[in-house]
């Protein structure tokens, strides 16, 4: 069995029983990069010198003992929109592609202190704008199951990295799907925890009432034991939460007998792909086998979500994005004639046609004149879709559906028709618009060869039902 | 024939709040400095800086507030103000558009012509933006972040002025109120007290207003005052000639004495205000609100009249000295140290204000302590010094701060006593000025004045004049 095959916490074990250096992980990754990422393309920056250095520095304390964690000595690449101190962070734009922060997003302090080793930074869709990791200014990022296909996105790079075995496991952003999307397309486990669990300090915004950060894996328990790293209070960020417990790794033993199931009926009608809508029905028998109750009901409001979503994160978009202009950091236009002029020319050669798409819809919806009928109403719709959640959430512990309607769609197809993309993100957006934790895990392929995934909502601060259901999912799965 | 016009003014006052740190990161407030060195990730813009509101802020909003008769928004939040200029390092400006802090307040003010009551619209919390610099020889523009962050609020008046004087006097008022609640500083010249001026004109008597022009980049209180003059001027002109005032931005230049457009409303900007996703609702409980309130200092109002009852100092004199927090401060703890009110307050009245006017100086710039004060008035009081080297004394503490005790002794400044010495210097002057003692014996009684100013030479300054005056009748 190659290192690289090994799940981040069987790594972390080796490391620690001395099995495997920290520097032969780092070095495994990297013969795997070398190997694999002329195709698939999931890094933006690979910082090859400078994990072999920190894989020394954590090889040492895991020596003494100071360092304990499961993740300890275990390498991760991180998304291109999360900062890392002294590395470049790009959020895959021309706009930020000389960009090095002067600091380290809290997510990325908390997985260092847990004694992480930092491979690279994996590629997006710019600024998180995207679900195929093709609006990237830096090329696109293809699916390691199939290079025809896109890897799906935001977080395409992370996902086809970890499918890839270029890395243990990932931390990705998802704002309207951006991790549980591509861990679908992808074969892998991400997972979106709730609003607040993870600090967005560092973070690069993209909708900040939206977005999180979450981790990215090989399976549930990785999961599981990345967010118990990353997840803090932060006091840096005013809408990070105190959780009063962040033992998600503890859900990993807990079984789902009389767990109560609802598959919502409105996400199985028309536009599922029928062979994707199998498997949701086969991932429900499966609970079912080991003693979960399942049941359909209606969700409602499912066909505001999408509308309310764009119409909300553009917005903050519009907003987060303006602070790119030339001045301070970044890209800055050559040739320009006063700041009117840098302003324009360094923001309309420096972002891409979809990020340029964003702005101005967000723009527009917080115009005078349309600011009640377009981004009031996405509020009280998003409300609207809190309350139906809520009301689910009252009969059922978890929400069980598809993460996407269909599998990765082929290269290219997808960005000719960007409403068409915009409806493949009708499963997720309404999860961050409540706010709540869900996750992708994968169950099964397609007759393409294609792999699907299932996804798991949960109720706020709920993940450890969540990691709990997946886990029996996997193990069904295991044993089919 | 011109008709009769009425001013009709409201007031936009920005007030720098006197907090430690900025208002959404740890940053220090303090004036000057390095450019970019009060800065961080957050202040300065940075990719992926989140703003946490500093509480003390909303502590400062709500005094004022209070002390303005306000109502409080009990749940309040912070917008986006979205605009381009590199000042600002988000492009955007944190502030409060839909549920400001604090709303429907007034305050009285007084002039010649009696009592009134101006009302506040709103008083809303924001972050100041960073400095530019332009640089003519180099031709670029650099840009200074300290004072990006820096908390403001913005109290919004009603259009109830009408004048150069109830606007001077409903300034005046705010910062008396802002300052004895410690909030801010208030200097105009230093820009932590901004006031921009909306005004606009209609015939006497009329209901409806007029088209009304923002004046901006008023330095004084002189300023505004000339500021509103040449605005009424130019809109009356208007109106006379049949043309009609644009609603617009105007930049008045003090040395010129007239105003210039900034911009008009047709090319007013949208500022796409929308609450920030970055900041969570504040909340603001009744017994928050009560916990300011008793924390409440007491105000200029209140404080003139336990002057004048507790002190027993005169009207005039309470009102000069508690027109100004640092006078009125000085007052009470020397007054605490010596126990002589009207002692002090006399030094305050004449040679402190002398002082300071001669100096061009603000009370705020007062640098000697209440204890040396109080020890300069033991000084005098006891006789140790006479009232002329005192008041030397006191100008050497206005100026450098000395200690009188220390500075009398090490110059030998005290007053002679020692009534042998004293009578051998008015013997040699009664010898050496026959002509005045022939006077003074005729009975001219001014010529012993004369005799006493020549003793108190002789003794440069350093004898009793009452003493002198004593032995020169005794030896005539």
């Amino acid at each position: 069995m190659k290192i690289t095959d090994l799940t981040a916490l069987e790594l972390g074990k080796k490391i620690r029983d001395q099995d495997v250096s920290v520097a032969e992980a780092v070095k495994a990754c990297m013969e795997q990069i070398k190997s694999r990422e002329e195709q698939v393309h999931a890094y933006v920056t690979i910082d090859e010198a400078g994990a072999l250095k920190r894989a020394e520095e954590v090889q040492k304390l895991i020596d003494d003992k100071t360092l304990t964690s499961p993740l300890a000595g275990v390498p991760v690449a991180v998304k291109d929109n999360i900062c890392t101190q002294g590395m470049l962070t790009t959020c895959s734009s021309k706009i930020l592609g000389n960009f090095k922060p002067v600091y380290s997003a809290e997510a990325v302090k908390n997985l260092e202190k847990a004694g992480a080793v930092i491979l690279g930074k994996t590629n997006m869709d710019e600024f998180a704008m995207g679900s195929t990791t093709e609006t990237s200014a830096f090329g696109v990022t293809r699916n390691p199951w199939n290079p025809e296909h896109v890897p799906g996105g935001s977080s395409g790079g992370s996902c086809a990295a970890v499918a890839a075995s270029e890395c243990f496991y990932a931390l990705g952003s998802d704002t309207g799907g951006s991790i549980r999307q591509p861990s679908g397309f992808c074969g892998v486990t991400g997972m979106k925890p709730t609003y607040g669990t993870v600090s967005r300090f560092g973070l690069i915004a993209y909708g900040s009432s939206l977005d999180q950060i979450g981790p990215i894996g090989k399976d549930v328990a990785d999961c599981a034991a990345i967010l118990e790293a990353i997840a803090s209070a932060d006091t840096k960020d005013s809408t990070s939460v105190a959780r009063d417990r962040y033992d998600f790794a503890k859900a990993l033993k807990k079984d789902v007998k009389g767990m109560k199931i609802g598959i919502p009926s409105d996400y199985l009608s028309a536009g599922l792909d029928p062979e994707v809508k199998e498997a949701v029905l086969a991932a429900a028998k499966v609970l079912e086998s080991q003693g979960a109750v399942v049941g359909q009901f209606d969700l409602s409001m499912v066909e505001y979500a999408i509308a309310a979503y764009y119409v909300i994160a553009s917005a903050e978009a519009s907003s987060n994005l303006s602070r790119f202009d030339g001045v301070k950091y970044g890209y800055r236009t050559e040739q320009y004639d006063g700041l009117h002029s840098m302003y324009k020319k360094s923001r309309s050669e420096g972002f891409g046609a979809e990020v340029k798409r964003r702005i101005m819809l967000g723009s527009f919806v917080l115009s005078s004149g349309y600011y009640d009928a377009y981004y009031l109403k996405a509020l009280k719709t998003k409300a609207l879709i809190k309350q139906a959640f809520d009301k689910a959430f009252e009969k059922y512990d978890i929400i069980l559906g598809p993460t996407a309607p269909t599998t990765a769609p082929k290269l290219g197809d997808s960005l000719q028709d960007p409403l068409k993309m915009y409806l493949g993100d009708i499963y997720t957006v309404s999860v961050n618009l409540a706010g709540l934790p869900a996750m992708s895990v994968p169950f099964g392929c397609d007759t393409k060869g294609l792999p699907i995934g299932v996804q798991l909502i949960g109720d706020c601060f709920c993940e450890n039902q969540i990691i709990s259901a997946g886990c029996a999912l996997e193990q069904g799965r295991r044993g089919e | 024939m011109s008709k009769q016009y009425e001013k009709v003014i409201g007031l936009e006052v920005h007030v720098e709040l006197a907090t430690k740190t900025k208002i959404f990161c740890g940053c220090t407030t303090r004036f000057g400095g390095e450019p970019n060195t009060h800065t961080c990730p957050v202040c300065s813009g940075m990719p992926g800086s989140l703003p946490v509101l500093n509480k003390q802020v909303v502590n400062y909003a709500m005094a004022v507030g209070l002390a303005t008769n306000c109502k409080i928004h009990q749940y309040c939040k912070f917008d986006r103000k979205n605009y381009f200029y590199p000042d600002n390092p988000q492009n955007y400006q944190i502030s409060q558009l839909y549920l400001p802090i604090c709303y429907e307040g007034s305050v009285e003010i007084e002039t010649a012509s009696g009592k009134k009551t101006v009302g506040i619209h709103e008083i809303h919390m924001e972050e100041d933006a960073g400095k530019l610099i332009h640089d003519v020889w180099e031709d670029c523009s650099l840009v200074d972040y300290n004072r990006s962050g820096v908390p403001l609020i913005e109290i919004v008046s009603e259009p109830d002025m009408r004048s150069a004087e109830e606007v001077i006097a409903y300034l005046e008022k705010l910062r008396l109120i802002i300052q004895y609640l410690g909030a801010s500083d208030c200097k105009l010249q230093e820009g932590s007290m901004r006031a921009d001026v909306n005004l606009s004109i209609r015939a006497a008597g009329a209901e409806e207003l007029g088209i009304r022009t923002e004046m901006k980049n008023l330095n004084s209180f002189k300023a505004i005052g000339r500021a509103i003059e040449g605005e009424y001027a130019r809109q009356v002109e208007l109106l006379e000639e049949g043309k009609p005032v644009v609603q617009e931005t105007r930049r008045w230049d003090d040395n010129k004495e007239c105003s210039y457009p900034m911009r008009s409303k047709e090319d007013a900007q949208d500022y796409r205000y929308f609450p920030d996703p970055d900041l969570v609702p504040i909340v603001i409980s009744d017994q928050w609100i009560a916990q300011i309130k008793s924390h409440q200092p007491e105000l200029r109002t209140e404080k003139l009249e336990r002057y004048k009852k507790e002190f027993d100092i005169p009207d005039y004199d309470a009102r000069i000295i508690t027109e100004s927090k640092k006078l009125a401060d000085i007052f009470e703890a020397t007054t605490a140290i010596c126990k002589k009110p009207k002692k002090v307050s006399n030094w305050l009245m004449v040679e402190t204000l002398r002082l300071l006017k001669e100096r061009g100086m603000d009370p705020e710039d007062i640098r000697f302590t209440p204890g040396h004060l109080a020890q300069l008035i033991e000084l005098a009081e006891a006789g140790t010094v006479n009232s002329t080297v005192a008041k030397e004394v006191f100008e050497k503490m206005f100026d450098a701060n000395i200690a009188p005790d220390d500075y009398v002794e090490e110059k030998g400044l005290k007053t002679v006593n020692d009534e042998g010495a004293l009578r051998s210097v008015v013997e040699s002057v009664i010898a050496a000025n026959p002509q005045s003692v022939a006077d003074y014996q005729k009975g001219k009684e001014k010529a012993i004045g004369f005799l006493v100013g020549q003793t108190m030479k002789e003794m440069r300054g350093k004898a009793d004049p009452a003493m002198v005056t004593q032995l020169l009748k005794e030896l005539l």
